[in-house]
């Protein structure tokens, strides 16, 4: 396995350098020298070596240390090795502050070395092996960007791949987040209209009037701004697909309009006296459940079955959590790459945080999680820690949450008086319950001018 | 024709020459030859160490080597270094002409114990064919049992067994055909482990 890791050896001395080139030659490394700082950045930048043995002590220009940092500037996860004959606290502590992976005294230990590079090769081994395992699932799992090994959504997948050709409507619904306009696009895409237009409306982002003019288009004119004839949306669709997203938001009257469009796929622009046709498939969307808007008469029953011809109905993440560590690899592969972080992987307690969490935003709150955890990120892996704010924001019951501008004096206070109105003024158990002794409790209680009611 | 030279540099305990001599015959089936001593290595010793550079004793070899010969293997009595290691017991050049051999820390008393000849012995055996391996372009193996198992310590070289394993034999096999002249070798390995 080791066959095919290179490695940097970097020392202004020939013997020192070749010696170690040598020897690890022999252990099975591909090994490259360099002679002079200079020289190994100009090697790193052609290519990212697995280990860079950098000898501390090389002449000015470019010591061990300011290479290693330009080597960190090429790869921000290189693993470097700083070689001294100087042990100096001083000089180790600050290549340890530059980020050396390790550190090592000459002469060292065959067994010291041997095991050094061990450990680092089993990490790239397993970074490799991860990497590669990722991808082959990412690849086994994917279905035009939806990621899933879910049942339900292998059964989504299949029915997308059989109706992708037809042109009846499709009605796609599930919570916010689920992934509902990837659908719509996986239907356009697999389907023969793939290289017609795919065009989308959000209905619940604009006015009735200006959604109606979004739709249809407008003619010059047609009402105050209307200053030149313009195109809608069902027109830009045409020979294509065009998803009306947040279908359940649109008003009674354009109910009419919509279903009229569907029934006899015509229209009049705003303004307009022109029928235009169009060649145009329609899936609609919507995270509230429209059989129930239909119950309750806000939404008409004629329109929800023209556009219920074909029903997909999404699952909520939390109902596919299977699919969480698939989706956390693919957003933390996706987006540290984006943001530029280090980070490539998720430990196994980021994992369980992840799958534990209930996500009522789904698998868009999934990756704007990963999103705000990578951004604070530091390390090559995100742990629990990262995800920290999950915690803090499934609150515990009450759904506390830090306040704004609240100093810690005055929520100190806050919790005193709210935990002594729960014991009713019961001192002693105030205390137990804040961990703290009585005396010190009534000191605070004194501070904040509190009596045992914890009213003032 | 091409085959394996070997040499003794400074005092070396001239029985244990002969027996890595009789050692590579049989296990790579090749022709060796034993050169003239070579004289004491004291040019490569270093006086802050107190132990001879092996890089030197190399660079040396590399000039003494004979025309005819494929490979020399060079034994010494000293302790032997490169400079980033406390110590090594050989170096070669990696699919290279010329290896060097240390027997100072194969013996027991190096570490304060009872001679103990066989064991010895056998420790000069795993080193020689480690290092002549070497030299015919193989790196450490992975199983433990093959004389080109890396070993750091002591302990590790009397863990490994002293022959080669069938898959570094096969490689070594054809290694040595290309180097030796087209010479026909039985390399020997230890079986299937
Ligand atoms: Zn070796
Ligand atoms: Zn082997």
């Amino acid at each position: 396995m080791k066959k095919h890791w290179e490695v940097l050896v970097v020392d202004d001395e020939p013997v020192m350098r070749e010696s170690l080139a040598a020897w690890l030659a022999e252990d099975g490394y591909t090994v490259d020298t360099a002679e002079s700082g200079r020289e190994a950045v100009t090697r790193a930048a052609a290519k990212d070596y697995a280990i860079y043995f950098v000898d501390l002590k090389m002449p000015p220009g470019l010591d061990g240390i300011e290479t290693m940092m330009e080597i960190r500037r090429l790869h921000a996860d290189a693993s470097v090795i700083i070689m001294t004959a100087y042990a100096t606290v001083d000089t180790a502590i600050t290549a340890m502050k530059e980020g050396a992976q390790e550190y090592i005294v000459k002469p060292c230990n065959p067994e010291e070395i041997s095991l050094l590079v061990g450990r680092i090769i089993k990490v790239k081994n397993l970074q490799r092996e991860n990497l590669i395992l990722r991808k082959k699932l990412a690849k086994q799992y994917s279905f035009h960007d939806i990621l899933s090994k879910n049942p339900k959504m292998i059964e989504i997948f299949d029915l997308v791949r059989e109706i992708a050709s037809l042109r009846s409507t499709v009605l796609i619904q599930g919570g916010s987040g689920t992934g509902k306009e990837l659908v719509a696009r996986a239907i356009h895409f697999s389907g023969d209209r793939a290289s017609k237009p795919f065009v989308a409306v959000s209905c619940a982002a604009l006015a009735e009037n200006l959604l109606e003019s979004e739709l249809f288009g407008h003619e010059r004119g047609a009402f105050t701004g209307a200053v030149e004839r313009k195109r809608g949306k069902f027109e830009m669709a045409d020979g294509g697909t065009l998803l009306l997203d947040e279908i359940g938001d649109i008003s009674p009257k354009l109910q009419v309009d919509l279903l009229r469009v569907l029934q006899e796929r015509k229209f009049f622009r705003v303004g307009g006296n022109e029928e235009i046709s169009v060649d145009v498939r329609v899936i609609a969307a919507s995270r509230v459940n429209l059989q129930e808007a239909v119950a309750a008469g806000t939404f008409r029953d004629d329109l929800f079955y023209r556009l219920n011809v074909i029903n997909i109905h999404l699952p909520s993440l939390r109902e596919r959590r299977e699919d969480i560590p698939l989706l956390a690899s693919a957003f933390v592969e996706r987006l540290s790459h984006e943001l530029g972080k280090a980070a490539s992987e998720l430990s196994e307690g980021a994992l369980r945080v992840l799958v534990d969490h209930d996500w009522p935003g789904n698998v868009r709150e999934l990756e704007n999680a990963v999103e705000r955890a990578l951004v604070t990120s530091k390390g090559h892996v995100l742990d629990e820690d990262d995800f920290a704010f999950l915690r803090r924001e499934a609150g515990h019951g009450n759904g506390w949450a830090a306040p704004d501008n609240m100093s810690l004096d005055e929520i100190e206070r806050q919790v005193i008086m709210a935990t002594l109105n729960r014991t009713a003024g019961n001192v002693k158990e105030a205390a137990a319950a804040l961990g703290i002794d009585r005396s010190t409790l009534y000191d605070r209680m004194k501070r904040y001018g509190m009596s045992r009611t914890g009213v003032e | 024709m091409g085959g394996i030279a070997i040499a003794t540099a400074g005092a070396v305990d001239r029985e244990a020459a002969s027996w890595v001599e009789s050692c590579l015959a049989t296990a790579l089936g090749i022709d060796t030859e034993r050169l003239d001593p070579l004289p004491d290595p004291s040019y490569a010793y270093d006086e802050g160490r107190g132990q001879y550079s092996s890089t030197l004793v190399l660079h040396d070899a590399l000039a003494r080597r004979p025309a005819h010969a494929a490979r020399l293997l060079v034994i010494t009595e000293h302790d032997i270094f490169i400079p980033m290691l406390s110590f090594v017991y050989g170096q070669a050049q990696l699919d290279g002409p010329v290896a060097v051999l240390s027997l100072a820390r194969l013996r027991q008393e190096f570490y304060g114990l009872p001679p103990n000849r066989p064991l010895f012995l056998v420790r000069a055996r795993k080193e020689a064919l480690h290092e002549i391996g070497h030299t015919f372009g193989l790196t450490h193996c992975n199983d433990p049992g093959c004389a080109m198992a890396l070993s750091t310590n002591i302990e590790q070289l009397d863990a490994k067994g002293s022959d080669y394993c069938s898959g570094c034999a096969t490689l070594l096999r054809d290694a040595a055909r290309v180097a030796c002249d087209g010479a026909e070798l039985a390399v020997r390995s230890g079986g299937i482990r």
